[in-house]
């Protein structure tokens, strides 16, 4: 087969005619993805929430809250086990050292920390991505169970009790700022009811 | 040339990165791991196999001066669909290379062959070529991750060899990347010249 000519009706009618075909393409697999997508995005959030206030029986996934706090709006996911409640997930955010550090805080009815988790993070892979683990293990860097009501949690550095990650202070303070913001927003849930 | 022979010179003596040094940001970018290079290696693979066969059968009725934006729709459409199933179906792992995969529409390889290759052949060694390429390429990105994750935390592909307290960070940072890639290469033509 010879090479079609590069007239202008055959360019324009090459092109059109892929773009269409492509779009086409595109917006039946769109289609089908859409549903597995969002189930993959629940499914994720339904085992963060079940890591940071275990122990419940409701779906805290659909029984959402947004509370307002400096201006800034927190999600808060309300966990009840038999109609009573026994927690709340926050999510939370901070700059961090490479972008926009996003956390799931989970937090008792004394508004004790549970658990955390990271939902989303752009800290840097060996230092800062530590943050996923760093602050619910054993030690001095351990956030469970601490009660925010005495004021914010800081770093050792600047005078905390929270020893910050190796060579990532940066990402540990924005962690901590996070958490901080979170409590507020717990504060602020408590004080609706 | 026969077949084996094209999927071979993708995989060492045109390997797209060691030897044709194309696409530098994904190989520097994803390879913090050996699994995330391997990963990022085979979707790479994936489009590219996609978009060889696809441009060789279609070379013919795109004229010239138009082939170009032809080829990158289709590079593109073939990375929309990878993007939306992996969001789909491997969610954790699109987590992890999410940033890089639309990148892959403007990864050089794939127009390189595209227009190198696939324009000029039929579709078998397209596709040959396409997945000796590929190969090549994750090869690359697989050896180049393992070595930094290696050097910089003591793991490969998650199993520990050493204690991470003996890795040299460094390795997992940028800085890192660009000197194991330099040695990479120095030991390929190194290689290459002794045979």
């Amino acid at each position: 087969m010879k090479k079609l000519e590069s007239t202008l009706l055959n360019m324009v009618m090459v092109l059109t005619g892929f773009a269409v075909f492509a779009g086409g393409v595109l917006a039946t697999i769109n289609h089908i993805t859409t549903e597995p997508i969002a189930q993959a995005n629940a499914k994720a959030l339904a085992e963060a929430i079940a890591k940071v206030v275990p122990g419940f029986n409701n779906e805290p996934a659909s029984e959402v809250d947004t509370v307002t706090v400096d201006g800034n709006a927190y999600v808060v996911y309300k966990a009840k086990k038999d109609g009573e409640p026994i927690g709340v997930a926050i999510e939370s955010s901070a700059n961090g050292f490479a972008g926009a550090l996003k956390i799931l805080v989970g937090f008792d009815n004394e508004g004790k920390i549970i658990d955390y988790s990271l939902l989303s993070h752009s800290e840097t892979p060996g230092l800062g991505s530590k943050a996923a683990e760093w602050f619910r293990q054993e030690g001095k860097g351990d956030i469970r169970g601490k009660d925010l009501s005495h004021g914010e949690l800081t770093v050792s550095k600047d005078g905390g009790e929270i020893d910050a990650i190796t060579a990532s202070t940066i990402t540990s303070r924005a962690f901590l700022v996070a958490v901080g913001r979170a409590y507020k927003a717990f504060q602020e849930t408590n004080k609706q009811q | 040339m026969n077949n084996f022979k094209v999927l071979f010179n993708g995989i060492v003596k045109e390997n797209p990165t060691f030897v044709l040094l194309l696409g530098m940001c994904p190989t520097l970018g994803t390879t913090s791991s050996a699994i995330n290079g391997m990963s990022m290696g085979l979707a790479t693979m994936f489009v590219l196999l996609c978009s060889n066969i696809v441009v060789s059968l279609i070379k013919n009725i795109v004229p010239d001066m138009v082939r170009i934006p032809v080829f990158v729709v289709v590079i593109a459409s073939f990375v929309t669909i990878l993007q939306m199933v992996m969001q789909a179906y491997l969610p954790a792992l699109y987590q992890q290379l999410g940033l890089f995969i639309p990148l892959i529409v403007v990864n050089c390889i794939l127009l390189g062959r595209a227009e190198a290759f696939a324009a000029k052949n039929n579709v078998l060694p397209s596709m040959m070529d396409g997945i000796g390429m590929g190969l090549g390429f994750t090869l690359a990105l697989t050896l180049l991750g393992a070595v930094r994750e290696l050097l910089g935390t003591g793991k490969v592909f998650n199993l520990t060899l050493w204690g991470e307290n003996y890795g040299m960070l460094v390795f997992v940072l940028a800085p890192g990347a660009f000197i194991v890639l330099g040695y990479l290469i120095a030991a390929v033509n190194k290689m290459k010249k002794a045979s």
